[in-house]
């Protein structure tokens, strides 16, 4: 047998001996969304807030069909994608079954931290590889994991060690920051003073805020008072949503650069990205989808790309293809330069981060002269010495 | 460009190419992708000569048989520009399809095969006519393409699919394909034609193809000191005329290494400029030039001494080195 979980009924045997045969095996992968998912609300899409996402990131997995086809295709692998959209987040559980009921062990999961947490953990032990696309969430990396449980965008912890290596790069350690009210606004914010713990930035104070003009609590909504009182070299802003941080820049006290959710933020891809072979799939992508490719873009396209690899170079079946996705041998192009590969301690893509501003992208972190003892991809995020994930 | 100062500048040029009317006039040429022109400087002295704008994004770039018209890939514009080596002038623009980036020249120079990017396709344009006469599909991000030298067979890189395509030249058809290192990029062939020896940018290493049974016979690593596996990046490649050696250059670990060719054993490093990717041997092939696209520079490496001699301006992001003797 040379392709377990999916073959094509009664010619299977006989094809996969003709290694080069035209359609011998297909790999289906699956996609699983949310109907109703507030990120991709058409009213905020319109914002294009900076590090958000810029549509359903499915655009980015079928482009990475695309542009694999031709090349499978000649291995004798036919590719096919399914996307299946949940009405709401009770119906997850039966949409993924749905996908493994026609083939698929590999699913691109694109969906909230919550919903997807609760996903992994009920389909634990299952034949099943979910991989995430659009949750960046720590805690899904961490306490959270699990062992079908593979991640391509950055985690928050990725992003703020990025930022936090390029403000030390610049001498800017001394750092203001706001944090937002939401339970995502605090968990950004609790990555960010961690990597500047690591890192050595100093922060001049925390101090949070309040989508608000209400003249009661100006102190929480104004960004004059919020950025008064202190010094400092920067002012890193912890929003989640988006609209404050954006309002944030040009509007403090001191002239001093906004960082973190607007001005200079942390991104898995930027289109103005120029090196590595970027512009191609930057326009390829553009073409399929009008419009420019964001992180959440890149992360479906990587993830796709990276299956599409296991596939070629370890296929006797699904199982091996896991093995090599978390094994020392994989490398995945990402166009960003580096080779890609996932963490083993807790299924994180490692990769460079882009630290992008609104037409370009001011440096790719790790920057140089942040070192590892194995791998500088591997001072973005959490090290196998301090990982929370115990699948 | 007014149309007197044009004038003037044509007769200038004119009038400084005069000399070169003889063939082999040493003039080195460097394809700088953000400048949109092609730098000329003298062999010995290294004076810049003259610098011909061309189209859009020059990157590879060949002579013909006689060295009478140098071919540029111009790949914004979408076009090969035809320099007059004697003129040093742009006398001829070839349309060849979006987005080209390397190409090779069939053995009897009628014929060139261009690989465009966007199209995931490989062109080949009839020279005399300036028609491109066919479209081969290959896999995503087509890069390298080298003509072999019995004119049957034209090799193209997927970056994409990590793959070699060997595409006959007769049918038109995509008649073998061998899974090589991640990021295939650039071609050297043995001069007996039998070994492809292909750059894979992000496996960081050199697949060694057989070309008669189209199976990866050996895979070359690299370890320069002081840089890791995952900073060698190489792209660039040339072989010395008698097969003997092989120069790779190895992207971001900063260095091109000696490759002995029958043993496929790594004899040397030599350390150049950042991001060394294009590479050319002189005639003599006792000089290795090698554009530093991220240094803006082109090193000049003695290949004996296996050392750098100096590194020469080169305008931004240098492409390809070609050298006019």
């Amino acid at each position: 047998m040379c392709f377990g979980y999916l073959r094509r009924a009664a010619l299977a045997g006989l094809l996969c001996l003709a290694a080069t045969g035209a359609g011998a095996r297909e790999l289906l992968i699956g996609y699983l969304a949310l109907a109703d998912d507030a990120r991709y609300d058409a009213r905020q899409l319109e914002h294009r807030y900076q590090g958000q996402p810029g549509g359903r990131p499915l655009a980015g997995a079928e482009v990475a069909l695309d542009e694999a086809d031709f090349g499978a295709q000649a291995q004798g692998l036919a590719l096919r994608l399914v996307a299946v959209e949940a009405d709401a987040a009770d119906g997850l559980a039966a949409a993924l079954d749905a996908l493994r009921a026609q083939g698929a062990h590999f699913v691109l999961v694109d969906l909230p931290a919550a919903p997807l947490a609760a996903l992994a953990a009920a389909t634990r032990g299952r034949d099943v590889t979910l991989i995430n696309v659009s949750a960046a969430a720590d805690a899904l990396r961490g306490a959270q994991c699990q062992a079908h449980l593979l991640h391509t965008l950055p985690s928050e912890a990725m992003a703020a060690d990025a930022l936090a290596q390029y403000l030390v790069s610049r001498k800017w350690r001394r750092v203001l920051a706001l944090v937002g009210p939401t339970p995502a606004d605090r968990a950004r914010m609790d990555a960010f003073a961690a990597a500047a713990k690591r890192f050595g930035l100093k922060l001049a104070a925390e101090r949070p805020f309040r989508l608000s003009n209400d003249p009661r609590e100006r102190e929480l909504g104004n960004i004059a008072l919020l950025s008064a009182g202190e010094d400092y070299d920067a002012v890193y802003v912890a929003d989640s949503d988006g609209e404050f941080a954006r309002d944030a820049q040009y509007r403090t006290v001191l002239p001093r650069p906004v960082v973190g959710s607007a001005g200079l933020v942390a991104e898995a891809w930027h289109w103005a990205w120029e090196r590595n072979g970027a512009p191609q799939l930057e326009s390829r992508f553009r073409r399929h989808a009008q419009r420019p490719m964001t992180g959440t873009d890149w992360a479906a396209w990587v993830a796709v790309k990276a299956v599409v690899e296991a596939a070629l170079r370890a296929p006797a079946d699904a199982a091996a293809m896991d093995a090599w996705l978390r094994g020392p041998d994989a490398v995945i192009d990402g166009f960003k330069g580096a080779r890609l590969s996932f963490r083993p301690w807790d299924g994180q893509l490692r990769q460079p981060v882009f630290l992008a501003h609104g037409n370009g992208v001011a440096a790719a972190a790790p920057i140089d002269g942040f070192l590892h003892p194995v791998n500088a991809l591997d001072t973005l995020g959490p090290d196998r010495p301090e990982s929370a994930c115990r699948p | 460009m007014p149309t007197r100062l044009f004038a003037v500048l044509a007769v200038l040029s004119a009038l400084a190419a005069a000399p070169a009317l003889a063939k082999d006039t040493g003039y080195v040429f460097i394809s700088s992708e953000k400048d949109h022109a092609v730098t000329v400087l003298d062999g010995r002295t290294f004076d810049v000569v003259k610098v011909i704008r061309t189209g859009k994004r020059p990157r590879d770039m060949k002579f013909d048989a006689g060295h009478r018209r140098l071919f540029v890939a111009c790949g914004d514009a979408g076009r090969v520009d035809v320099i007059d080596v004697a003129r040093l002038e742009v006398v001829e623009r070839v349309p060849v399809g979006e987005d080209p980036e390397m190409f090779d020249l069939s053995p009897d120079g009628r014929t060139l095969y261009v690989s465009n990017e966007e199209d995931a396709a490989l062109g080949v344009i009839d020279l005399a006519s300036g028609r491109r006469v066919r479209e081969v599909k290959v896999g995503a991000e087509p890069e390298g393409v080298l003509a072999a030298s019995d004119g049957r067979t034209v090799y193209v890189s997927s970056e994409v699919a990590g793959m070699v395509h060997a595409v006959d030249v007769a049918s038109g058809k995509v008649v073998g394909n061998v899974v090589v290192g991640q990021r295939p990029r650039r071609f050297a062939a043995t001069p007996d034609g039998r070994e492809l020896w292909v750059t894979n940018e992000l496996g960081g290493s050199v697949s060694v193809i057989d070309t008669a049974s189209f199976k990866v016979l050996a895979t070359v690593k690299f370890e320069p000191k002081g840089f890791r596996a995952d900073d060698v990046t190489p792209v660039g490649i040339t072989m010395t005329r008698d097969g003997r050696t092989a120069w790779v250059a190895l992207g971001r670990a900063n260095h091109v290494a000696a490759v002995d060719v029958a043993s496929r054993a790594v004899q040397d490093y030599v350390l150049v400029g950042k991001r060394a990717w294009g590479v050319a041997l002189d005639r003599a092939e006792a000089r290795l030039f090698v554009a530093n696209g991220l240094s803006d520079d082109v090193s000049v490496v003695d290949t004996a001494a296996r050392r750098a001699l100096k590194a020469l301006r080169a305008g931004r992001v240098p492409h390809t080195v070609v050298i006019d003797d």
